[in-house]
């Protein structure tokens, strides 16, 4: 029987054979926290008694999450994690000015590489995989550990193998197709599990498309959400890293705990109803939701693509009189790039904000909360009660496409209906 | 150890944001954290949860962010533990490493009301409603996860591993 990728790619970090199920110390190539976990990692850190880190290359830390700083309980998390990494002399520190969130950041930056194993405390490090990368979530006290000692330990994962056959229609992204898989699988569907996400129609996908999907893998519970390294993979890494990489596949007679297959042809945007991402309905079936906020942006939708198609929509257009429209660039060269082809006025133009990098309103910390009955579209990857402000406030996952258009129209809506 | 509490009961994906929500998380004490334990979604939580109380949940327990301030909160609250049909993946270890008592059992959760006071065994995963008499048995845990806990944590038992290679 043949391996998985993250069979293979685990087995080799361990240094022995490793199938589904077995529970293995894994040696990891990078290791992450943000400001809001950091705090708990550092204090951990120094229980552990140990003085250094184990690689200070290795360790990133990025203050994404409440920076700039939103009030002084924040400033004091985000200066004790300056502090450490003054100290521990990190290599990679990113001050605010130089920040961007964190899963647009590293693999911009050149940080992951495919077959690497990466841990960070935050669920979204699997965004990874879409670089063929073994990347999973953790808690602070599990980071600390392997902040100090360069391994975890693991439970190797079963795979789920999903299959997107057809070509993608217009306005159709990787926002779409993982919600469409959430919706169908359940926000439990890979408990525990790792995703692969195969086919012609992901091979369409640019690097930023892909990122998303792997990006929302846990919200389907899963373990890691994993592509295979392509063309698109080699030339995204070109210029940012001049590290070797290993490209793992995973063989055809590979153990999967599931295969499953959808054709994509006919599918329309997606968008998840209140309160859990699996509630995607097609845009068709979405009727009258009047909208009071948009939000484009985040470690799911704030990269440059999904900036340059706000930016198509919005060009020549108003945001709705009753809309505020929040576009947040997901990093600082994200940003620049938005100035320079002119989308940044675009932007301003239409009547919507721009903010600068931060993780700010996805989680109800700054830059766009919600009153009570508020209703927001967003890019963003939760729809939780009061995740984005007020417990009676409600959320609407969408692609940038469909959060730009209903920035305009006022109502969830798509672009054909501009 | 056995424990003995008044249940609260909570269905399906209680996830992070519910336990406690971000806006909190420019905290980080399990103290602070638990003033604001289950708020949004259980405002008198907060207001009459007593020590040793225990937190019964549906399947997908803990879900969403990584935040460790959810279990932490929990602890906080002076939870003695927690029972679901499952949990998710990131809650499961955060709990077991920061030492809080959790327990995967779907014919307990099935079987217990809100309000109803339930004995649990850890060492034997047994769980006995009170009210009911009915006893249950929950999913063991693996060689190396006990050895975790034993040990009082991931911290304590990563201290114990640094020792020994020295």
């Amino acid at each position: 029987m043949g391996e998985t990728m993250s069979e293979k790619i685990l087995s080799k970090h361990a240094g022995q054979k490793l199938k589904a199920g077995q529970l293995a110390q894994i040696p990891v190539d990078l290791v992450l926290a943000n400001d809001i976990t950091a705090p708990i990692s550092l204090r951990e850190f120094k229980r552990l008694g140990v003085e250094k880190v184990f690689d200070p290359e290795k360790v990133v830390l990025v203050p994404d999450h409440f920076a700039p700083n939103k009030d002084i309980k924040s400033a004091e998390q985000c200066k004790q994690m300056r502090e450490f990494a003054r100290s521990q002399e990190l290599a990679h520190y990113f001050e605010v000015g130089r920040m961007g969130i964190e899963h647009a950041l590293l693999p911009e930056q050149g940080l992951v590489r495919p077959g690497e194993v990466v841990v960070g405390a935050d669920s979204h490090t699997c965004t990874y995989g879409a670089l063929g990368a073994f990347a999973t979530g953790m808690g602070s006290t599990d980071i600390a550990v392997a902040m100090a000692t360069g391994q975890i330990w693991m439970k190797v994962p079963q795979t789920i193998k999903f299959v997107y056959k057809g070509r993608l229609p217009k306005w159709v992204g990787g926002k779409d197709l993982i919600l469409h898989t959430i919706g169908d699988i359940g926000v439990e569907g890979a408990l525990y599990m790792a995703m692969e996400f195969t086919g012609e129609a992901v091979g369409q996908l640019s690097v930023d498309g892909r990122l998303t999907m792997s990006n929302m893998a846990i919200e389907a519970g899963g373990k890691a959400g994993l592509f295979n390294v392509d063309d698109k993979t080699v030339q995204y890494l070109k210029g940012r890293t001049d590290q070797p990489y290993t490209i793992y596949r995973s063989d055809p007679d590979a153990a999967y705990a599931r295969v499953i297959e959808y054709d994509v042809t006919k599918l329309e945007p997606q968008v998840a109803f209140p309160h859990l991402p699996s509630n995607a309905r097609p845009l068709s079936q979405v009727g009258q939701v009047p909208i009071d906020q948009a939000v484009i942006g985040s470690c799911t939708n704030g990269r440059l693509e999904d900036l340059e198609v706000a930016a198509m929509l919005l060009n020549g257009r108003q945001v709705a009189r009753d809309v505020r429209c929040i576009i947040i660039p997901a990093t600082q060269q994200i940003y620049l790039q938005a100035v320079r082809n002119g989308w940044a006025e675009i932007f301003v133009q239409a009547g919507a904000v721009l903010s600068t990098p931060t993780c700010g309103p996805c989680l109800g910390g700054h830059m766009g909360i919600l009153a009570a009955g508020e209703r927001c579209v967003s890019t963003t990857n939760r729809n939780f009660v009061g995740r984005m402000g007020h417990p009676q406030s409600e959320v609407y996952l969408a692609g940038p496409a469909v959060a730009a258009a209903s920035a305009v129209l006022g109502r969830i809506g798509g672009p054909d209906e501009l | 150890m056995k424990l003995k509490g008044r249940v609260w009961k909570y269905g399906d994906n209680v996830d992070t944001d519910a336990i406690i929500p971000a806006r909190y998380l420019n905290m980080s004490t399990a103290a602070e954290l638990a003033e604001h334990c289950m708020e949004d979604i259980d405002l008198s939580f907060v207001q009459e949860v007593k020590p040793g109380d225990i937190v019964v949940g549906g399947n997908n327990f803990g879900c969403g962010s990584s935040r460790e301030h959810a279990p932490l909160a929990l602890k906080g609250a002076q939870v003695s533990c927690v029972v679901a049909k499952s949990f998710a993946r990131i809650f499961f270890r955060n709990a077991i490493n920061i030492g809080l008592p959790i327990l995967e059992c779907p014919a307990a959760v099935d079987g217990t009301q809100a309000g109803q006071t339930l004995e649990v065994e850890l060492e034997t995963g047994t769980i006995r409603n009170v009210d009911t008499g009915a006893v249950f048995h929950a999913e063991a845990f693996p060689p190396f996860m006990l050895d975790l806990i034993r040990a009082g944590g991931l911290v304590e038992y990563t201290k114990e591993q640094l020792k020994e290679r020295k």
